[in-house]
């Protein structure tokens, strides 16, 4: 069992002198019949800054919640070993207890409570179970200090910009002796003087000899100060580069996150493009709660009758926003910009008037904003539509039952009847069921955001043939998606989206991941 | 429709799984008529008595009425706890209308409707749109209007009223046909009327369904239930037509709760609310104005609220300022123990009702049986928990 791990990891790791201070050994994870993790390997040594790079849904963050614990032991395969010994954590507490913390994406502060009592929220300093406050002052002030922070302890944390909140988690962390820190895209957020002051923070506990784990998607950062790079795609370790062997090129990084094969998973399909059918002209939206952070940033766009248009991008890069605020300002505030289908212009001033003036939208929620789990197949189905089923305002419950029986067949939705709770479908069969009532309200325009989110195979291939048959059927189709391979493999035409502005545009036969990318990545170093 | 052998197959798939999914509103009614079974038992059959029974009808009029709208309300997974005083002002305002100022009762009436619609209106506003949690905005309602109706009676019952309006909840219908002895044929016409009519619309919709192919129960427990309906319908209406014959109260009861069955059942707009209430963001999504529907459900619970204030001042001939209180909590737990969820997005009419009717039971079986008032309130308490909790159990299979 302690039998060397190397024989699993495609690419050995680099001899080094010391045994890791951590190292993960064939962890597999599923969610129900999707793979998230299947053998993955990773170690980490001690006083290094690893970064874990990989696509969107390429198992980093999964294989972070196995090591913090939030999966607990049994829930995974595979075994965890720190400092050379094997360890089963039970939830959070455990790992903490070790000195592994975690600092996620969405920073867990609680906004309405001071610094000091966020950094001693659970651990506060106490003398017979009451909060000792001097104590509690001292000690956040010297934490903030070795973070570089000057703010008063008593300031509350929504008084604070993102960035110094950013640090106030390390400093948590740092209150709790930890010894392997984890930052799940810690300067996505970040400007650039923030951005750097935490990776200048991050090489100052490397001197310290405190361990971290970087996920990041900022390559350029990445090779400014990792000692090594884990590759993971699709849930596997494609492997790992050691910085200090010589110069990292990013596109090689790049190549290794996406190089997959594409074939037999997409169904093959003749365009047969019309004109132009939906058009956007500067369209722009602002963030609901803070006013002054414009997410979607004048962007046009238009789409022809039978194109599949995919709309790549980063999480956080603004394509929800932008199909949200379209479909009825579902999304944002002080929305502006024109929208026309077949050249008149539409107004799309609330959800009713969207899907009247022709547009559906399929969340990438489908739980959350999809679906009425409670309901059955036949009343999420005619949801969207009810003015299909009834006459002066009641509902014909045959002509309702029938619609739903017309769409299980075409989509083959696989349940006893159209009776069935929606909430007790798979995952594939609930995506059917929204589609289908977005097909019922008979669309010209379909926005389809992660159609094949946490879907396996099998029901994506099944997804696939219906977008194409709607775009055959001379519909104008948008497609939202993280997946790279499944763009390039269904889009005629792929939209680059960053920071809420559309930064290139790809044809469909040329369209590669390394392609997309690298107009990413472009934008990105030149902002920085 | 290209897979016909689905649609065919369905039923024998499914058959034995009908006992489960409707086991809550089977379950509902087979309570109900175990508690009326247990408690004639129990008095020596003096709650099946037919003065009792129309007590019991008379009773428990405003909190079936209320409920009604109490289950929309629930439905959209709100509460409204003003009820009971919205109930008591609207009584009372009734009641100088009526009184002091003369003004005729049919009038006032529609003023006191209009002015439920209002209240109803002013609280939605600030629950719909301004988006305050409804426990609150209704909390400071149940305060309001209960200060309201003190300052409007003037710390004193006003009555009585015109005998025409008092006939509103202690009126019966008239005898068209001249009545042997103490026997109102009319009433007992209606009643086997509706019998025969509910009876047939079942059998309508069973025919209707199986012509197309669609699922329906077991005919043995089609039968049942329709011969179990058509007897208790054609039972209770025998034992009133030997008292004094229908209530005005009933009738309007009964028509209001064919209404809103019908609204929540087969209407556009009752869907929708169900669909809020079962997942506010998927609602919005399709196109349905959330913030509107439950801007009206409220509305519709103040018109109820006011009619049930004109049924409970009419009944006791005077608006006091006690009156309604209290009244919301027997409305709110005439719907949970209905099966409404608390959660929203579940709940029927039909459930509000026999929840309402199985309280008013058990309020007057135990007061038949010398029960304190304090142990009563111990039982019903544990009911209502009892019934949520089976409730939620069930859920979860």
């Amino acid at each position: 069992m302690l039998d060397p791990s190397t024989n699993t990891v495609p690419h050995p790791i680099p001899p080094v002198e010391k045994p890791p201070i951590l190292e993960m050994r064939g962890i597999s994870k599923s969610f129900g019949a999707v793979k998230a993790l299947s053998d993955v390997s990773f170690a980490v040594q001690e006083g290094e800054i690893h970064a874990l790079v990989g696509e969107n849904g390429a198992g980093k963050s999964t294989l972070m919640k196995v090591l913090s614990g939030v999966y607990p032991h049994g829930s995974y395969e595979g075994s965890i070993l720190f400092d050379g010994e094997e360890r089963q954590f039970r939830d959070i507490n455990d790992s903490e207890k070790l000195g592994i913390i975690i600092i996620h994406q969405e920073l867990a502060l609680i906004p309405l409570m001071s610094i000091a009592e966020n950094i001693f929220l659970h651990s506060a300093p106490s003398k017979f179970g009451i909060i000792d406050r001097d104590e509690r002052r001292r000690r956040t002030k010297a934490l903030l200090e070795k973070v570089g922070l000057t703010e008063a302890p008593e300031m509350l944390i929504t008084n604070i910009g993102v960035g110094k909140q950013q640090m106030v988690e390390i400093a948590k962390a740092l209150s709790k002796d930890v010894r392997l820190l984890i930052l799940d895209e810690p300067t996505a957020s970040l400007n650039e003087t923030d951005s750097a002051a935490l990776l200048e923070l991050l090489k100052e506990f490397r001197r310290r000899g405190i361990t971290s784990i970087m996920i990041s998607h900022k390559l350029n950062e990445i090779t400014e100060i990792a000692d090594r790079i884990t590759v993971l795609r699709d849930g596997r370790t494609v492997g790992t580069m050691d910085c200090h062997a010589g110069p990292v090129d990013e596109d090689e990084i790049v190549r290794r996150m996406v190089d997959r094969d594409l074939e037999s998973r997409y169904p093959k399909r003749e365009p047969k493009i019309g004109d132009v059918v939906f058009e956007v002209e500067n369209w722009s939206a602002f963030h609901p709660l803070h006013s002054e952070r414009q997410v979607v940033k004048n962007v046009s766009m238009k789409v022809r009758a039978g194109e599949i248009v995919g709309i790549s991008g980063l999480m956080g890069a603004g394509r929800t926003e932008f199909a949200m605020s379209l479909f009825g300002r579902s999304w944002g505030r002080h929305i502006t910009g024109t929208a026309k289908l077949h050249g008149k212009e539409l107004d799309l001033s609330d959800v009713h008037k969207a899907i009247k003036a022709g547009l559906a939208y399929v969340t990438e929620d489908r739980k959350q904003l999809g679906l009425v789990l409670a309901e059955d197949i036949r009343k999420n189905i005619s949801l969207a539509h009810l003015g299909g089923v009834s006459k002066r305002g009641v509902i014909d419950d045959i002509a309702e039952m029938k619609v739903a029986q017309e769409f299980r067949g075409r989509m083959r939705i696989r349940s006893h009847n159209v009776y069935q709770e929606t909430g007790k479908l798979s995952g594939g069969n609930q995506q059917k069921v929204v589609l289908s009532k977005w097909l019922f309200t008979g669309p010209e325009v379909l926005i389809l955001d992660e159609p094949t989110r946490g879907i396996d195979v099998g029901a994506k291939y099944e997804i696939y043939t219906i977008i194409n048959e709607l775009a055959d059927a001379g519909k104008a189709v948008v497609v939202i998606s993280s997946e790279m391979p499944e763009l390039i493999g269904i889009c005629d035409r792929i939209m680059v989206m960053h920071e809420g502005e559309f930064v290139g545009e790809v044809a469909g036969e040329q369209a590669t991941q390394e392609n997309i990318m690298r107009a990413i990545m472009r934008r990105k170093v030149r902002e920085q | 429709m290209s897979n016909p052998s689905n649609t065919t197959a369905a039923p024998q798939q499914r058959g034995t799984g009908f006992w489960k999914d409707n086991l809550r509103e089977y379950g509902m009614l087979i309570s109900l008529l175990a508690i009326v079974l247990i408690f004639a038992y129990l008095t020596n059959g003096v709650i099946l008595r037919p003065l009792n029974l129309t007590n019991i009808i008379l009773q428990n009029s405003y909190v079936v009425i209320m409920a009604l709208g109490m289950l929309m309300i629930i439905v959209t997974g709100h509460i409204d706890l003003s009820v009971g005083s919205v109930a008591g002002f609207i009584g009372g305002v009734g009641a100088v209308l009526m009184v002091p100022y003369h003004i005729d009762f049919g009038v006032a009436a529609l003023l006191c409707l209009i002015l439920g619609g209002i209240i109803g209106a002013a609280q939605g506003y600030f629950i719909a749109y301004l988006k305050i949690p409804s426990f609150i905005v209704t909390l400071a309602g149940m305060l309001v209007f209960r200060g309201l109706m003190i300052t409007v009676l003037g710390s004193q019952a006003i009555g009585p009223f015109d005998p025409s309006f008092q006939k509103l909840s202690s009126g019966f219908i008239p005898e068209l046909i001249s009545s042997e002895g103490s026997f109102y044929v009319t009433s007992f016409i209606i009643g086997i009327l509706l019998a025969v009519f509910l009876v047939w619309q079942s059998f309508q919709s069973r025919v209707r369904h199986l012509s197309h192919g669609v699922e329906t129960e077991p005919l043995a427990l089609f039968i049942g239930k329709n011969v179990v309906v058509f007897g208790i319908i054609a039972y209770i209406a025998y034992l009133i037509s030997s008292y004094r014959g229908m209530p005005n109260v009933l009738i309007i009861m009964g028509v209001l709760i064919a209404a809103y069955a019908f609204f929540t059942n087969r209407t556009v707009i009752g869907r929708q609310i169900y669909a809020v209430g079962g997942n506010a963001k998927a609602a919005e999504l399709s196109g349905i104005k959330t913030q509107r529907l439950v801007f009206w459900t409220f509305v519709n619970m103040g018109v109820l609220a006011g009619l049930a204030g004109l049924v409970v001042a009419a009944r006791l001939n005077s608006a006091t300022p006690k009156a309604g209180t209290g009244f919301e909590l027997d409305v709110i737990a005439a719907c949970f123990i209905g099966g409404a969820s608390a959660y929203g997005g579940v709940g029927k009419v039909t459930g509000a009702v026999i929840g309402a009717f199985l309280m008013g039971v058990m309020n007057n079986g135990m007061s038949i049986l010398g029960i304190g008032i304090d142990l009563q309130q111990v039982i019903k308490g544990l009911v209502l928990l009892g019934a949520v909790c089976v409730d939620v159990y069930n859920q979860r299979r």
